[in-house]
Formats: structure tokens, C-alpha cells, sequence
């Protein structure tokens, strides 16, 4: 807060060092709505000027990025208004109501975790093209969550849902995403001597 | 009671959030003694949201800081 006070008393270029903690959220946000570069990166743009002219409005009651998300969440969903597509999220909300059930990718043991494979373009394309065709309600949860590692709260908060919609929402997600990159990432796990992968 | 195979599966992402309560989460570990595929899709769904925290798989387009505040100077210039 005391960074925003000083930006509105005058010290104008206090604005950069505030926003630059918010901007990938702000741009991943607006990636998984707008699932297009170049209008996520326009948007949030937008979303970042919108910030600036509405700083005195900012209370404090929630977290500054948690703020700024829900500014960017705004200028998505408008510009998805005037691109005339239409916003199911309220049919797919309803079916939060029903149970976490899902069938996940059956596999044997897998607990090493292929960071180091990361620098190999096909691993993280996997995970985003992954990610990328997950429905819009399940993919901005695991953007926010699980990329951003904002917690529940703050999720739910920039996203307009309960904290109990976040929770089922991410279960489902995960269990899309488990199903699906599982036994695709067991390829690229480290093999140790001794270890024998895919032991049925 | 014991839980099966399907009941540690609803679970799995409070699990992972540490979001159970303390006799479930008994009840979980019990079973994931015995269970190697739930102790697999534990791990597999553990991983995959490891992964999905490295910066790597997703990177903000070349030049995306760069012109964000260029545009911020331009506004700080009006107002």
C-alpha cells in the first residue's frame, strides 16, 4: 500500500516496479482466455493501463495481484463478448455440484520427475498443448493454481468463484491432465539402473 | 473402514493440497502402502503439477516486459 500511496502522490514511476511481480499472471490469465499471443499480450497491455487509471480505487481489502487478475479476467471476458463468443461457463459451473469421479491413467510406478527433460521442447510442449485443450473453467484454475501457485483464495478470488468451486474445478483438471500427460511424461523420466519401467 | 482404490482417487488433488483431514489422510496413506497403482497415480498426478510450476513450459513471448512498459511510459507520459 505504501507503494501505491507514493505512486499517487506523484512518484509515477513507482508504477513499473508494482506491476512487474503481476505481469505473467496477468499475461497467462489472458492467454488462456483469448488462447491467441498477440491478443493476450494486447490485452494486457489494456489490462496494465486499466490498473494505472484505477489505482486510487484499489482498497487493499484483497491482495494487489488478486486485483489486477480480476481487471484482466474483465478485459478478457470483453473482449470474448465482442468477439461474439459465448460463455458457457455457467452450464459447466452447474455440474461443479456433482462428484470429483474420474478414472485415471492406470500406471505402475512412477515417482521420478523429468525436470531436467524440460529442456527439451517436446516435454513442455506436451504440457502446454495439454493445458491448452483443457475446457476454459478447468484451464484458468490450473493457470492460476497450478502455474502461478496462487493459493485457493486468491484463485477464487480473481476468478469470481468460491473456494469450493476452485477445489473441484482443480480436481477434475488434475485428473484431465493426469489421465492425458502421464503416460506420455513417463517417456521422458530419467531411467535408473535397477529401476525397470513399465514393469506390468 | 477401508477405503478402495476409486475413494483414494476423488481425493487425490485435496491429498496433494495437504486439504484432508487427518483421518482420511490415515486412511489414504494405509491404503497407499498396499496399492501400487494409486501410489503411481499419486505420484503421476503429484509430477504432472510439478511440472506445470516450471517456468520453462510456459514463457511470456520475446519482447513481452519490453513493450509493457514502454507502454506503461507512454501513459505515465499523459497522466
Amino acid at each position: 500500500m505504501d507503494c501505491i500511496r507514493r505512486i499517487l502522490d506523484g512518484e509515477k514511476q513507482l508504477f513499473h516496479e508494482l506491476i512487474r511481480p503481476c505481469e505473467r499472471s496477468i499475461y497467462l490469465l489472458l492467454f488462456s482466455l483469448l488462447k491467441n499471443e498477440a491478443d493476450a499480450e494486447d490485452a494486457a497491455q489494456e489490462t496494465v493501463i486499466k490498473v494505472y487509471q484505477n489505482l486510487h480505487l484499489f482498497r487493499g481489502e484483497a491482495q494487489f495481484r488478486t486485483w489486477v487478475l480480476s481487471i484482466a479476467r474483465n478485459e478478457g471476458l470483453g473482449r470474448l463478448r465482442k468477439q461474439g463468443v459465448r460463455k458457457e461457463e455457467s452450464l459447466d459451473a452447474a455440474s461443479d455440484e456433482q462428484s470429483g469421479d474420474y478414472t485415471p491413467a492406470i500406471l505402475t510406478s512412477w515417482r521420478e520427475i523429468p525436470t531436467a527433460a524440460l529442456e527439451q521442447k517436446e516435454l513442455a510442449d506436451l504440457l502446454r498443448n495439454a493445458i491448452e485443450t483443457l475446457p476454459e473453467i478447468y484451464r484458468n484454475i490450473v493457470i492460476l493454481r497450478d502455474i502461478e501457485e496462487m493459493d485457493i483464495r486468491e484463485t477464487a478470488a480473481a476468478l469470481g468463484i468460491s473456494e469450493g468451486a476452485v477445489k473441484v474445478r482443480l480436481h477434475r483438471a488434475r485428473g484431465l491432465l493426469q489421465r492425458e500427460l502421464a503416460p506420455k511424461l513417463k517417456a521422458f523420466a530419467p531411467k535408473r539402473k535397477g529401476l525397470l519401467w513399465g514393469r506390468a | 473402514m477401508r477405503i478402495d482404490c476409486k475413494h483414494v482417487w476423488q481425493h487425490i488433488s485435496e491429498y496433494i493440497e495437504g486439504d484432508v483431514d487427518a483421518a482420511l489422510r490415515a486412511e489414504i496413506d494405509l491404503h497407499l502402502e498396499t496399492c501400487e497403482i494409486c501410489s503411481a497415480v499419486l505420484d503421476s498426478t503429484r509430477n504432472v503439477v510439478i511440472l506445470m510450476a516450471d517456468d520453462r513450459v510456459f514463457e511470456l513471448p520475446a519482447g513481452f516486459s519490453r513493450r509493457l512498459h514502454e507502454r506503461i511510459d507512454q501513459e505515465l507520459e499523459l497522466h
